[in-house]
């Protein structure tokens, strides 16, 4: 297809057209945020603490201060407003005032003429300290007289919280098989290669103008208002294309420190960008989690009761930690039916680098010890693996682990179906057999499934804005950041699809607080189906005005034979047409604009199973997928190959299939990173982990070439039956390799990641 | 320092410091954006531009170094034939997601395909394991070199 066929295509649901921001990527013409170096900029930087519990007691800046180029050093006695961040809880400094709670926590931020002059000059910055007792694991955390991170959170517990089904702890004595085991998962850092960065100006009026790499330019605006001490409609917030997000975007990150700096220096604009090291340290990690599962079934393998206990490490701060645990506890038995199920959970503060946002949060960790769980029962009973989740496996009006009646569409069975079907599972056995010598091989399998959107209590609700252009194109002004998954690239289909036009006479805006409608974040499997609802709405609404207003200037009585086609519209019988350019030039601006909201349908039937939840919960909508991976493992050095992968996901309809498994794969292949490479080490709170020579992530020779099936479900609720398919691969890969190395050496791996290392000692025993 | 190098194929000359870094020089001084900075210490293969037309990352590449050299920047693909053919190979082939990794494999995959037109897959993904990509998986990166080097390999052969 080249350019110009494919430019006069009309797009169309569930075609792969190229997207729609490609051309300029692969050109190198996309501007990113950190693109951005407006003329006479200046660069910010932050000191940061090094200790990981400490009082500040004074910071002295008059080394630093007296180099040349050097335009402010600010600490907290320059921060205006409450100086706490947070999403839902404000409790993380700007800059510190008082306590110190990790290594990453700032002390002073400095802006100077030059990268080069801000790196001396942060090297300047002296500060003293007391070093208090830190903790850095939950356990000794949750210990008597452990030190307190937070005054207000006695235990140092964020949350804690249980969902009690039935009666697990006197039904397990029903059980004719009942397994046990403890699991841990480590750390993961999102890895996006665009780090966190940002620019930020004050214009004459006082308002500041910040272009961020940022998945929430909407919310961001309350968080940096509350913290520095500015009314939120004093921030415009632009957002750009990501290099990636993942969720570790998603609250802020240079944002307040940016605004801060911008309100220092008199209309210059400000430029801060982390480096890796700095990311690595300060970004917002996946959470460590340590599980303890006890499931027990019936001889025919039905599941009856299940018992755990998750505790996830949510470090200094609390950002979502509440939330990502809430979600791993409504995951927590798998996408199965289970009648009694008692799941507790706990998210603690440490003095270890902050747990945040990212992909599949809670859930991933959840999964790998579910799934674990589940073979382990299999073999326990003599049952085929596919054949114990296939009988288990929910299905509509079934009641999940979390007492949730599933009322949306549910697809696991099918896409354990499609595995099932698959030659790389029928033809298991043969494979193993072919193995050569010095090898061992082995199958693994995986159910997986992942909620969308923020949950009971929460608004989820995009507004979509399309705009009839003076120069004749559709202008979609999206309100969610598009990180890379290409929500933005499926708005131009769906306002193309459905006002009959052409890529060329679609225009799409990346959000700009000035000019889009507040929307929620790019996040939780939300984006498009969100706003992506708003945005049919708004387009029908579009279309009957244009057909309106072509009517009136072609002298036509009714509606009925008009139509849209690529950059006009037509009278078929008369065959006269209006151009788009015409359209616009006699519609006042009002008029070429059309607004719409969806907010997300929320659980009906609340069920009484969840104590000490905040908000968050129930979820009511979930993608679905079943996951293979068959692996080769190497006797002699326990280096596991992933020879194939296949995962057959639920996601609903599929606006733009190319797209779907873009999701799907990227997704496979963050999740084998953690299943098998990557393991952000700290140390008494200090990240040993510093770049991408220590923190491992697959490269092209890691991965398979991973097969991506969908199953062709139908989301009621969804655009064009759409339902988020962002999240859900990544919680596959951990267990389905777990699972496969047993299969293969008959060894199971409790704790990720999956190494070389582990999976020899594990051998040798 | 005085330096004098080609850019993009036009004669450039300026004045700089010598250990300013080139991926600095490009993006900051000279304005070509499309090259990337992933992690500043040679591990991502963001930065990539090629230098006599061979790949160079130009985070670890200094301003004295590139005296005297060809340099070819992303922004230099639209004047190859070759270079055309690849960028619409990713478009096409749905290899882009966030895009920040890409102008990096592009710049990576050309030395392969101008050199080895029908390079196995194998050969591809050997040339971009200096690339990192955090969100596609490779697949369609992959798929995308392949696609140009067989219409590549189609043109050369036309010649
Ligand atoms: S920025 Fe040069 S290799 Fe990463
Ligand atoms: S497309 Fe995002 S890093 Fe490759």
């Amino acid at each position: 297809m080249n350019k110009d066929t494919h430019s006069h295509t009309r797009l169309e649901i569930g075609k792969s057209h190229p997207r729609g921001d490609a051309a300029d990527k692969a050109a190198g013409r996309e501007k990113y945020a950190a693109d951005h170096y407006p003329e006479n900029v200046l660069w910010a930087g932050a000191v940061r603490a090094g200790i990981a519990h400490g009082r500040l007691l004074a910071v002295d800046v008059s080394q630093a201060i007296a180099l040349p180029g050097v335009i402010t050093i600010l600490t907290a006695k320059d921060v205006k407003g409450s100086n706490r961040q947070g999403i839902i809880h404000k409790d993380m400094p700007v800059l510190v005032d008082d306590r110190i709670l990790y290594c990453g926590d700032p002390v002073a931020l400095v802006v100077a003429e030059t990268k080069d002059i801000l790196s001396r000059a942060i090297a300047l910055v002296r500060f003293s300290t007391e070093t208090l007792p830190a903790v850095f694991d939950p356990e000794s955390a949750m210990a008597e007289n452990a030190p307190l991170l937070h005054e207000a959170m006695p235990g140092n517990f964020l949350m804690q919280a249980e969902i009690r089904k039935g009666d697990a702890e006197s039904e397990f004595s029903a059980c004719d098989a009942v397994v046990e085991d403890e699991f841990s998962t480590p750390v993961q850092a999102h890895g996006f290669l665009e780090t966190e960065n940002g620019v930020a100006w004050q214009e004459l009026d006082g308002k500041i103008v910040m272009i961020v790499s940022t998945q929430a330019p909407f919310r961001d605006r309350l968080e940096i208002g509350h913290a520095v001490g500015l009314p939120f409609g004093n921030i415009r917030m632009i957002s750009p294309a990501l290099g990636g997000g993942f969720g570790g975007k998603d609250g802020a990150t240079v944002q307040c420190l940016l605004a801060l700096a911008a309100l220092h220096t008199e209309g210059r604009p400000v430029k801060m960008q982390w480096e890796r090291e700095e990311n690595m340290l300060a970004g917002y990690k996946r959470h460590a989690c340590r599980m303890r599962y006890k499931l027990g079934a019936k001889k025919d393998g039905t599941l009856h009761a299940i018992h755990c206990n998750l505790v996830y490490d949510t470090g200094a701060y609390a950002h979502l930690g509440g939330e990502v645990m809430e979600l791993g506890m409504e995951h927590a038995a798998g996408p199965y039916r289970v009648p009694h199920t008692l799941i507790e959970g706990k998210c603690v503060f440490t003095n270890n680098p902050v747990g945040g946002a990212m992909r599949a949060f809670g859930v991933c960790q959840a999964t790998f010890a579910f799934e674990s769980m589940m073979d382990m029962l299999a073999d326990r009973l003599g049952m085929d693996r596919l054949a114990i989740r296939q009988k288990n496996a929910l299905v509509e009006g079934d009641e999940n682990c979390a007492g949730v009646r599933m009322i949306t569409s549910t697809g696991i069975a099918g896409c354990l179906d499609i595995l099932g079907d698959h030659p790389l599972w029928r033809s298991a056995n043969n494979w193993k057999q072919e193995c050569p010598p010095g090898r061992k091989r082995g199958i693994g399998l995986a159910s997986v499934f992942n909620a969308a959107g923020y949950g009971g209590k929460v608004r989820d609700s995009a507004i979509a804005k399309v705009e009839l252009s003076l120069d004749g194109r559709i202008i979609v002004h999206s309100a969610v950041t598009d990180m890379g998954q290409g929500n933005s690239c499926a708005f131009s289909q769906i306002a193309g699809h459905m006002l009959g036009q052409s890529p060329e006479f679609i225009e799409l805006r990346q959000p700009d607080t000035a000019t889009a409608y507040p929307s929620g974040s790019s996040s939780a499997g939300r984006t498009t189906y969100t706003f992506g609802n708003a945005l049919i709405k708004a387009c029908e609404d579009m279309k009957a005005r244009l057909i309106n207003r072509a009517g009136l200037l072609l002298f036509i009585d009714n509606d009925r034979d008009l139509a849209l086609e690529p950059g006009k519209v037509t009278h078929g019988p008369s065959k006269r047409d209006v151009s788009f350019t015409q359209l616009a030039s006699f519609m006042p601006h009002e008029d070429r604009v059309c607004i719409s909201q969806f907010v997300a349908p929320v659980c009906e039937d609340i069920p009484d199973t969840a104590k000490g939840f905040f908000i968050a919960f129930p979820h009511i909508i979930f993608a679905y997928g079943a996951h293979l991976a068959r692996i080769e493992l190497d006797t002699a050095t326990g280096v596991i190959t992933v020879c194939d992968y296949l995962a057959a996901t639920d996601g609903g309809g599929i606006i733009n299939p190319s797209m779907f498994d873009q999701q799907i794969q990227g997704g496979v292949a963050q999740g084998l990173g953690y299943a098998m490479m990557e393991d952000f080490q700290i140390r008494e709170g200090k990240p040993l982990t510093k770049d991408f020579t220590g923190y491992l992530i697959p490269g092209s020779l890691d991965l398979p070439d991973t097969i991506s099936i969908p199953f062709l479900g139908h989301e009621s609720t969804g655009p064009f039956g759409l339902k988020g398919v962002g999240e859900v691969a990544m919680n596959g890969p951990l267990p389905a390799v777990a699972n496969a190395v047993h299969d293969a050496c008959g060894v199971r791996i409790f704790h990720g990641p999956i190494t070389a290392e582990k999976v020899l000692a594990a051998m040798n025993l | 320092m005085d330096i004098k190098f080609t850019l993009n194929g036009n004669s450039q000359s300026l004045s700089t410091e010598p250990d300013r870094r080139v991926i600095d020089l490009l993006r900051e001084d000279l304005g070509l954006t499309g090259i990337k900075e992933g992690c500043g210490t040679g591990e991502c293969g963001a930065c990539t531009v090629l230098m006599d037309g061979e790949t160079r990352l130009s985070c670890l590449t200094l301003a004295a170094q590139i005296d005297g050299r060809d340099i070819t920047t992303i922004e230099g693909l639209q004047d190859m034939e070759e270079g055309i053919i690849l960028q619409k190979a990713f478009e096409e082939q749905g290899a882009v997601q966030c895009g920040y990794c890409i102008p990096g494999m592009e710049m990576a995959a050309l030395p392969l395909l101008t050199l080895h037109p029908n390079a196995a897959r194998n050969d591809i993904k050997i040339a971009l394991s200096g690339n990192l990509c955090r969100c596609t998986g490779y697949v369609k990166i992959v798929d995308a070199v392949e696609q140009a080097g067989r219409e590549i390999a189609v043109k050369k052969e036309g010649l």
